[in-house]
């Protein structure tokens, strides 16, 4: 059958990175056509690339067989493509029926909106899709799921023929969930092609056709759902060789520096408990948005917990207060490096100096040979490499600016190093480097907590690895039995702990 | 580097002024015309010292001058009633001190961004003032103090231990570094520990204190307490900040830079008054010098970007 719209041996990057290489991708009306894939493998760049937020740098867009050029999101929703996000994006003081309408409302003979047109045909939306939405109620106050099938009106008003949506259960309980795969196959069956992104796999085995894996930017494999079973499709979304990258040196783990206690921010995550002994690198693994980033921000102090709470060497720490954590002890490398690790305007010594401005003074005032002899201590342990160390931090490479984070922590000597995210995006030397620093701490005796979304990382350098699915603690596996299926079987939610 | 250029800068601009009012106009140069110029910039001065902390950390009070009328008008309200000066005047400074914790308690509790809070209690400070004093002159202020407040002695030494100290405090200490760190990137700055809304709640209080202690030297300068005194203020403070070399967008400038800029500010408009330029051009000389100390740091910038805004925004 011929596609409605096709990707044909599409590539883009960004940068040095190569997001996507040259990848294609059919989606046929009356289909439901899965995109299967670990965070970073390329998903959202294709997504971007159909609805014409991204132009491919090669390639070709295929609509109806013939190439087109979508410049613009705008060009794409013209040739018929709609997206619906995660999170939709209504105007909240508007009715259902001039968010459906927005920009395109029926005109009365006077050139007045014709509102009683307008509600009719939302109407006629709704019991298409076998929804009921009053239209006239006003968007602010909607559930997640009823606003996503607002945008699904939408996308019919505007006579979508390809609904792509990514991620779109993510926020939705299983009864919502269940009533939007009604509403999509409603669609699939009047002729519309879909594209279903989702971390769960069982949704993809039960709403898709057919699916696509994502691996590094290229297409590993094109399946019909028929032919494949869930345990091959972990296996395709992961399947690489563990390499010889992380040179993990075996530690006694001592007694328990961190302790959280049931620890809950709601609407974020739930009841979570782990202990972290000293000596030991815990990694706290899962699929991006399953909560791990809140819950370290959160044991840190950034965020106020509603619940639980967190011990270091025995002793409760005051919610909120990074200062408090970082008095006991703790110290927190930050996922967002150039947003939260560093101050770019500021020299790499008065980065390193900022945790620590009390260590560097002389009486009541700062002493620039402390601050400096501070930073060049830790600046030769790291291997930094720099011109001065007065030169601006934002004139190193990502490599180096993290060594300068994490300068400024060790330079604390901390007795919990909680690292998010560590070697996202340096270079393949540095992160060596990085992690055998990591490894040498915790044969120091430092407890070390990783999030990481890398999977050859999190089994490469752990000795326990912690599993978060959706905001909550799912599993708990030794090093001898975290795999890269156990770990992906428990982040995507399909084994309950 | 930029910075210190800068500062450079508006010392050779503030030389060349001085040498072209002493050659150009009638009767700059001589000491009673320069203690007077001293004199009139001594508010200016010391509202710009808390002013640099505050833009430094990337927020604004634009409310200082209605502090200082508010204050003005509390002295005077309280001179009628029959207290001493000596009782009112740490009445007058706790007022200050007040008005800028209300600012910011605003902007940090409230998560309020500074500027609509200041803008706000601009209007509200001074209409307090007007409020409690009415549009009447308190003029019968004891000599022992209008006299020596028309001397420059005690206010230029009182401007130059609180500069030496603001300096001190904003270069060579944590707290000064925390400002920094601050206004250059708020978020990097909470993660490192810093207290950042405890920072600039005192930011704001200080500079509330410091409009009080302006709103003093200003009543016995002029031997009278009025609502309306030192209305405008607050832009010639804001000039002479972002003048001196403090980015509006925070995380960078120095005091040296700011206290040069008072004075060359006080140059120009003292030598155009001596001039007879009228009080508008005044103004709009300022004001000019206002936009130009904004647009000229920044020129590079918005040209980069006008270059590459296609390549941005697809």
């Amino acid at each position: 059958m011929d596609a409605v719209l096709a990707l044909a041996e599409a590539s883009k990057s960004f940068g040095a990175v190569r997001a996507l290489r040259e990848v294609s991708l059919r989606l046929v009306a009356g289909e439901a056509h899965a995109l299967a894939g670990e965070n970073g493998a390329g998903k959202s760049t294709l997504v971007k690339i159909l609805s014409g937020v991204h132009r491919p740098d090669n390639g070709r867009i295929l609509l109806d067989g013939a190439p087109v050029d979508f410049g613009r999101p705008a060009d794409a929703q013209q040739a018929g493509v709609a997206v619906i996000y995660q999170e939709p994006t209504l105007f909240p003081d508007l009715s259902i029926v001039e968010n459906i309408f927005m920009g395109r409302q029926p005109r009365t003979r006077f050139g007045r909106i014709d509102r009683t047109a307008m509600s009719e045909q939302a109407r006629r939306l709704f019991a298409r899709l076998g929804v009921h939405l009053d239209p006239e109620q006003a968007a602010r106050g909607l559930s997640i799921a009823d606003q996503q099938l607002v945008e699904i009106a939408k996308a019919l008003s505007r006579d979508a023929r390809v609904l792509i949506m990514d991620e779109p259960t993510a926020a939705l309980s299983g009864n919502e969930v269940a009533r939007l795969f009604g509403v999509v196959n409603a669609l699939r069956e009047q002729g519309c092609a879909v594209l279903f992104i989702s971390h769960r796999l069982d949704e993809i085995f039960e709403l898709c056709q057919r699916v696509t894996t994502l691996r590094d930017g290229t297409l590993v494999a094109e399946h019909l759902i028929a032919d494949i079973t869930p345990d091959d499709l972990v296996r395709r979304m992961v399947g690489r060789d563990l390499d010889a990258l992380y040179p993990k040196q075996d530690s006694a783990p001592g007694e328990i520096a961190l302790e959280v206690h049931r620890l809950t921010r709601e609407g974020v995550f739930t009841d979570v408990s782990f202990q972290v002994r000293r000596g030991e690198i815990v990694a706290l693994a899962g699929l991006v948005g399953a909560g791990r980033t809140e819950v370290v921000r959160t044991v840190f102090g950034i965020d106020r917990q509603d619940a639980g709470w967190v011990e270091v060497g025995g002793r409760r720490l005051r919610p909120a207060s990074p200062t408090a954590a970082m008095a006991a002890g703790l110290a927190l490398v930050p996922e967002d490096r150039r947003q939260q690790g560093l101050v770019m305007d500021l020299s790499i010594e008065r980065n390193v100096a900022l945790t620590g401005l009390a260590d560097v003074r002389r009486g009541p005032l700062i002493s620039r040979a402390a601050e400096h002899a501070r930073a060049r201590d830790w600046a030769v342990r790291l291997r930094l490499k720099f011109a001065r160390l007065s030169d601006p931090v934002g004139v190193l490479s990502g490599g180096n600016q993290q060594k300068v984070v994490l300068a400024k922590w060790l330079a604390r000597k901390p007795s919990v190093l909680i690292v998010d995210e560590p070697t996202r995006g340096i270079d393949v030397g540095t992160k060596a480097e990085v992690h055998r620093l990591l490894s040498e701490l915790a044969v120091s005796g430092v407890a070390v907590l990783m999030v990481s979304s890398e999977l050859p990382e999190v089994l490469g350098m752990a000795d326990r690895v912690l599993v978060m699915h959706e905001g909550r603690l799912v599993a708990e596996l030794p090093r001898d039995e975290a795999t890269e299926e156990s770990v992906m079987s428990a982040a995507t939610g399909r084994t309950a702990a | 580097m930029l910075a210190r250029r800068w500062e450079s800068l508006i010392l050779v601009l503030l030389v060349a002024v001085c040498v072209w009012a002493a050659l150009g106009v009638d009767g700059f140069a001589n000491t009673s015309n320069v203690s007077f110029l001293l004199l009139d910039t001594t508010e200016i001065a010391l509202m710009a010292l808390s002013m640099t902390f505050v833009v430094v950390a990337a927020e604004i009070d634009l409310s200082v001058a209605s502090t200082l009328g508010l204050s003005c008008a509390v002295l005077g309200w309280l001179w009628n009633a029959g207290l001493s000066i000596e009782a009112i005047m740490p009445i007058c400074l706790m007022v200050g001190t007040l008005c800028g914790a209300v600012n910011g308690l605003l902007v940090t509790r409230l998560g309020l961004p500074s500027l609509a809070v200041t803008i706000g209690t601009f209007a509200l400070y001074r209409g307090l003032a007007y409020v409690i004093l009415g549009d009447q002159a308190v003029a019968d202020l004891p000599a022992a103090y209008t006299t020596p407040a028309t001397q420059p002695l005690i206010p230029l030494v009182l401007v130059a231990a609180l500069g030496v100290g603001a300096a001190v405090l904003l270069h060579a200490t944590g707290v000064g570094r925390a400002v920094f760190a601050i206004g250059a990137n708020q978020e990097a700055a909470f993660f490192a520990g810093i207290r950042v809304k405890r920072i600039k709640f005192w930011l704001f209080v200080a500079s509330g204190a410091m409009a009080a202690l302006a709103s003093l030297i200003l009543t016995f300068r002029y031997a009278s307490a009025r609502a309306d005194n030192g209305v405008g203020l607050e832009l010639a403070v804001v000039a002479a900040v972002l003048l001196g070399g403090v980015s509006i967008f925070g995380g960078r400038g120095s005091l040296p830079g700011v206290l040069m800029a008072v004075l060359l500010l006080g140059v120009v408009r003292n030598a155009l008054i001596l001039a007879d330029v009228a009080n508008e051009v005044l103004n709009f000389v300022t004001g000019l010098l206002l936009v130009a100390s904004v647009l000229v740091p920044n020129l590079g910038a918005l040209w980069r970007r006008r270059s590459t805004s296609q390549q941005e925004v697809p």
